[in-house]
Order: structure tokens, then C-alpha cells, then sequence
């Protein structure tokens, strides 16, 4: 292996190929959400500890942020919701905030991107327990909104709680609640009660966390509804969510399940739901056990849905302000994916070839993609050539290069060149190339679970449709040291084919 | 700079003086680099750790660093750091350096 020694046994044949069943998995549908949430931006972590210490941040927050028009004219964005192909990434310089421009005016391939105010009207129709009050006034404009949208119309049938505009104010003068703004809006259109006042897992900050990822979930859900054939809401027999928010009670922090609240809420009367937890790399190990689960015969139709994550809103937002740009983390981002029987069209989830993270692998980014991309090729005994696309962490480096991280996809595929040069699966000399050959560039909001290959699901279905791809790998990576418990990291890699590739 | 680190090497050279220390700096990128050379020559840039005001001016070098790598066994750097030279920014990180040594 010329000079690069595993601590690990050799790569071929370290697992074996498991025995399948015949109920062959395929990716059945992809849809993506995209809930443009600037007024909510103040609710991320990094900037409501800013506000917090520094009164005038929120001035200066405020004024830099974008309109619903100017979001929808984002070229990231577009890529997002399917409206642009990601090689048009390549094409147009970076950065890309400052050359807004307008898609086609077609209906979105993957998605919408739902104005603010009616996902905030969504957050109080979404909350059983009505801790999100709605004024009055706003809901009377807002509620015949969602009722003539198709998008919005299912999730808008519980009329939400309600206050007079009196009522509001003595409500807003509890220094346990959050204020809801949304951008036109002079006074807080609503507001968000704690749910106990002993209880921080249920304190109004940690309810709208969870709601939000709740509603953009099921958005995303209902998304996938509208764009596939053959699956109705009481047709989803298992959701399983792999979003990073924690529901639960002060006696078990992160004990509750999304999926099931999501289930509920986007209707799927029929369906039962689990959470899948690994950071950002859960949508993986999500897909993996999803299509396990189809294969095995356990269950016929299963969604993995990753929601929108608020804390992460504005992460970056100081060097964002620092440098005059737009807050470009202004999103709530959604993708949902269904796994069901083969129907003979869409692609195949390959169990062969699950890439996984042992322990012993250790934390360096080479080793782990030797693990994640090379061990199920050489398990398969693949030569890269083979390979048409593998996609990783595509972090929008709009975001990321101007809070000085760094292209994050450009780093992970050099990398990842670097590491298959040195076990002799390309030159040296194709290093430079390997990102552009290979990869796909970032245009993902920093919500790191929809960042990872996920992100490029709904992509991936329609290249191998237009017969552009014939597999793609997806490869994700959680930062498990963030939790304190070990020093290790994780990841899991799958990959995805074409339906008609030989088996 | 992680504030531990700077800790211990300010200790480090208040216990055995600064002639007979080397940093041997690792960092990923460029910026990261350049704040760890600031950091043990002029001072900690972000004024938060114990080297914040403090000027070690210790000599400190990277080690994708040409006088570095000449100095470790070959087998050894192959196996242990060319992947990492080659995966990451190592030429902008050696060029980074050499600038702020020229001042």
C-alpha cells in the first residue's frame, strides 16, 4: 500500500459481503424544503448569546438581512430546491451573493422556499400543546394563506391558539417567552410560552428549536407526497428522522422522537416514527437502516427526513456582519427521501456496500475516507473508474470561505484525492482534478445532517434518470467529540445505482 | 491557539529558555497556521490565552517545511505525513510562513 499502513487488517475482504433477502430497496423519491427564516435568525445560538451580551448586534443583524425575493434569487438556494443543476456552481464565480439572479420561472423540481410568515403561522398550527400563541390579526391573514396552497393547505387544519392584540402585550411582558417578529411586521406576530417553568428541556427556546425542525420536516415530507406517484400520507408505514434537534423532558434530554411528531403532522395516519442520532452524519446510517428495514420485509414504505436545525441559524453571522455581506444562514432546510420495494425504476440502495467507522480507525479525515469510500470499493472490488460520483459535505462555501473555514467541500475531496492516490487508485498528478471529476460543489446551508450527501439525493435520482451518473456514494461524517463522551468521530457511506446496473 | 497549549508552552520556555525550543507547528490550513507562528512569536492575535502581550519569539516551522522534512526519515514521512501534504494546503502554508518570517 505503498508507505500508507492501516492500523486496522488489510482492506479487501474485511467485511464480508452479507447475505440478502430479495426485496431489493430502491429510492423511490426525493424532495427538498426550504422555509426562508430571516426573523428567526436571532434565535440561532451564536446570535441570540450575541444579542444577549451586545444590545446593538441585533441592529446590525436586522439591516443585513435578505428579503424572501432576494433568498429565492440565490443560486445556492435554487440548487437546493432543483431549480438549478449543481454543475452550474462551477460555472458562476464565487462568491455568489453579490449576483442574485432569477431562475426560470418554472415550478421547483425538488421543492419550495415558503415565505416566513407562513411557517411561522405553521409553528403555532404544528404545536398541540399551544405554547405558540398567533395574534389574531396575523392568523386572519395568514390562515386563508395556508388553506389555498397545496404545500401548506394539509398541515393548516388545526386552528392554532389565538390572541387579541391585548392579550399579546401582557404575553410578551413574561420574560420566559420569545417574541416571533417576521420581516414587514411591526409588532411581534406571535409569541412562544415555555412549556414548564421547572424544566429547561421545555423552555420556549428549546420548544421552537424543536418545532421548527417539526414543521420543516414535515414540509419536506409533504413535499415528497406532491412530487411522487404511489404514495399517499397513509401509505408511509415507518418515518424515520435523522435531525439533530433533542426532544424530551428534563428527565431524559434527548429521549423523545421527532419522527413520530413528524408522522402526525404531515398526516401519515398509518406510519409510526423513530429518530436516528449521529450528528451530521445520521441521514446515512437513517438511509442504511430505512433500506434494511424495506429489504428485510419489516416495513413496505419508509421516509427519512431530516428537518430544519434553528440553532444553526446566523452561526457564521460575525464575519458575516464584520465583512458587510448579507447573513447568508437565514434558512430552515429540509430534505426528505423514501425507501421502498423495487418498482424497477429508481435506484437501487446497495447493502453490499455500506461503508462504515470503526472504532480503531482513528479521527484523521484521510482515514476516515479510506474506511467510508475506499473499503467498500476495494469490498466490492470496484476500481474508481467505476465510481461516477461521490458526494460529501457540501457546506456552501458562500458561507463558510467568508467566515474563514475554507471551502469545505474543496478540502474533503482533495483529501479524499489524496488518500486514493496514495493507495494507487489515481495519480498523483489527478489530485487537483479529483473534486470536479468526481464531486459536486457546495451550495448546502450549514445545517450540517443536510449538508452531508443527503442534501444530494433528490440531485442524484434525476442525473441517473437522464442517464448522466450511473451510482453516486454518499458519505457523511459526525463530530462526536462536540458531545464530550469520546474523542472519536463517525461516518457511514452508502451507495446508490442506477436501477438497471448490473448486479 | 488552544489556551492549554499556550500555557504549556510558555511554560515550557519559562523552564528551559528560549534558545533550546522549537516549535513544531501541525495546523490544517493556512490561517490556523498563521495564527499558531503569531501566537508563539509575537503573541496570542485574539488576546484571550496566557501568551496574549507576550512575545516569545521562538522559531517555529511547519512541518510540510522543506529544512523540516529533510530532517525526518523518509520512510517515515511517507508514511506518517505525505498524505497529509498532499491533501492539504501545504504549499500555501509553507509560502504563508516564510512570508511572516520575512516580515
Amino acid at each position: 500500500m505503498n508507505g500508507y499502513r492501516s492500523t486496522l487488517p488489510d482492506l479487501p475482504g474485511r467485511y464480508k459481503v452479507p447475505s440478502m433477502p430479495t426485496n431489493r430497496p430502491v429510492i423511490r423519491g426525493a424532495a427538498t424544503a426550504l422555509a426562508h427564516t430571516p426573523s428567526l435568525v436571532r434565535y440561532g445560538s451564536k446570535p441570540f448569546r450575541e444579542a444577549t451580551a451586545k444590545p446593538d448586534f441585533l441592529t446590525n443583524l436586522t439591516r443585513s438581512l435578505w428579503s424572501y425575493n432576494d433568498a429565492c434569487r440565490y443560486l445556492p438556494n435554487q440548487v437546493f430546491i432543483g431549480s438549478q443543476a449543481p454543475a452550474r456552481l462551477w460555472e458562476v464565480e464565487q462568491p455568489w451573493f453579490d449576483k442574485l439572479a432569477d431562475a426560470d420561472g418554472g415550478e421547483p423540481p425538488f421543492g419550495h422556499i415558503l415565505e416566513e410568515r407562513r411557517f411561522l403561522a405553521l409553528l403555532a398550527c404544528a404545536d398541540p400543546f399551544k405554547h405558540v400563541l398567533l395574534r389574531e390579526r396575523f392568523w386572519e391573514q395568514m390562515g386563508p394563506v395556508l388553506e389555498a396552497a397545496r404545500l401548506t393547505a394539509p398541515l393548516a387544519s388545526r386552528t392554532p391558539a389565538l390572541l387579541t392584540d391585548a392579550q399579546m402585550d401582557a404575553e410578551l411582558e413574561s420574560s420566559n417567552s420569545l417574541p416571533l417578529f417576521a420581516a414587514g411586521e411591526g409588532a411581534p406576530v406571535g409569541v412562544v410560552k415555555t412549556g414548564h417553568s421547572e424544566d429547561e428541556a421545555l423552555s420556549a427556546s428549546v420548544l421552537l428549536e424543536n418545532l421548527c425542525c417539526k414543521v420543516s420536516g414535515a414540509l419536506a415530507v409533504h413535499e415528497l407526497l406532491n412530487h411522487v406517484d404511489g404514495l399517499g400520507p397513509s401509505d408511509v408505514d415507518l418515518v424515520l428522522s435523522c435531525s439533530e434537534e433533542a426532544v424530551g423532558d428534563r428527565y431524559q434530554r434527548g429521549g423523545g422522537n421527532m419522527a413520530k411528531a413528524i408522522a402526525e403532522f404531515a398526516g401519515c395516519d398509518l406510519g409510526t416514527g423513530i429518530d436516528i442520532k449521529d450528528f451530521c452524519a445520521a441521514p446515512i446510517p437513517a438511509m442504511v437502516i430505512g433500506a434494511s428495514l424495506v429489504e428485510s420485509g419489516v416495513f413496505e414504505n419508509v421516509v427519512v427526513v431530516g428537518g430544519g436545525s434553528l440553532p444553526k441559524l446566523g452561526m457564521k453571522s460575525l464575519y458575516h456582519l464584520e465583512q458587510g455581506i448579507p447573513v447568508l444562514e437565514d434558512a430552515l432546510s429540509a430534505v426528505a427521501v423514501w425507501i421502498g420495494r423495487d418498482d424497477g425504476r429508481g435506484p437501487t440502495v446497495n447493502l453490499e456496500a455500506v461503508g462504515r467507522h470503526p472504532v480503531k480507525a482513528g479521527a484523521a479525515l484521510d482515514k476516515q475516507f479510506r474506511e467510508l469510500v475506499l473499503e467498500p470499493l476495494r469490498r466490492l472490488e470496484w476500481g474508481i473508474d467505476r465510481l461516477d460520483r461521490v458526494v460529501t459535505e457540501v457546506h456552501n462555501p458562500d458561507i463558510t470561505v467568508s467566515a474563514k473555514a475554507g471551502d469545505v467541500a474543496a478540502r474533503n475531496y482533495k483529501m479524499m484525492a489524496a488518500m486514493l492516490a496514495m493507495a494507487k487508485e489515481i495519480d498523483k498528478s489527478d489530485i487537483a482534478g479529483f473534486g470536479r471529476a468526481k464531486g459536486v460543489c457546495g451550495y448546502a446551508p450549514t445545517q450540517g445532517h443536510i449538508a452531508s450527501g443527503f442534501v444530494y439525493v433528490p440531485h442524484a435520482l434525476r442525473e441517473m434518470a437522464a442517464g448522466d451518473i450511473r451510482n453516486c456514494m454518499l458519505v457523511a461524517r459526525a463530530s462526536l467529540f462536540l458531545g464530550q463522551m469520546t474523542e472519536l468521530t463517525d461516518g457511514m457511506s452508502v451507495l446508490i445505482e442506477r436501477n438497471d446496473a448490473p448486479q | 491557539m488552544d489556551l492549554e497549549d499556550q500555557g504549556r508552552i510558555k511554560e515550557l520556555a519559562e523552564s528551559y529558555g528560549k534558545d533550546d525550543i522549537v516549535v513544531l507547528l501541525g495546523a490544517p490550513t493556512t490561517e490556523s497556521s498563521q495564527v499558531q507562528f503569531e501566537t508563539v512569536t509575537t503573541g496570542d492575535p485574539s488576546y484571550a490565552g496566557p501568551l496574549a502581550g507576550v512575545e516569545l519569539g521562538l522559531p517555529a516551522y511547519h512541518v510540510f517545511e522543506p529544512n523540516v522534512k529533510a530532517a525526518i526519515d523518509p520512510d517515515k514521512y511517507e508514511e506518517n505525513i505525505e498524505i497529509l501534504e498532499m491533501g492539504l494546503e501545504a504549499d500555501a502554508i509553507v509560502d504563508a510562513l516564510a512570508g511572516m518570517r520575512a516580515g
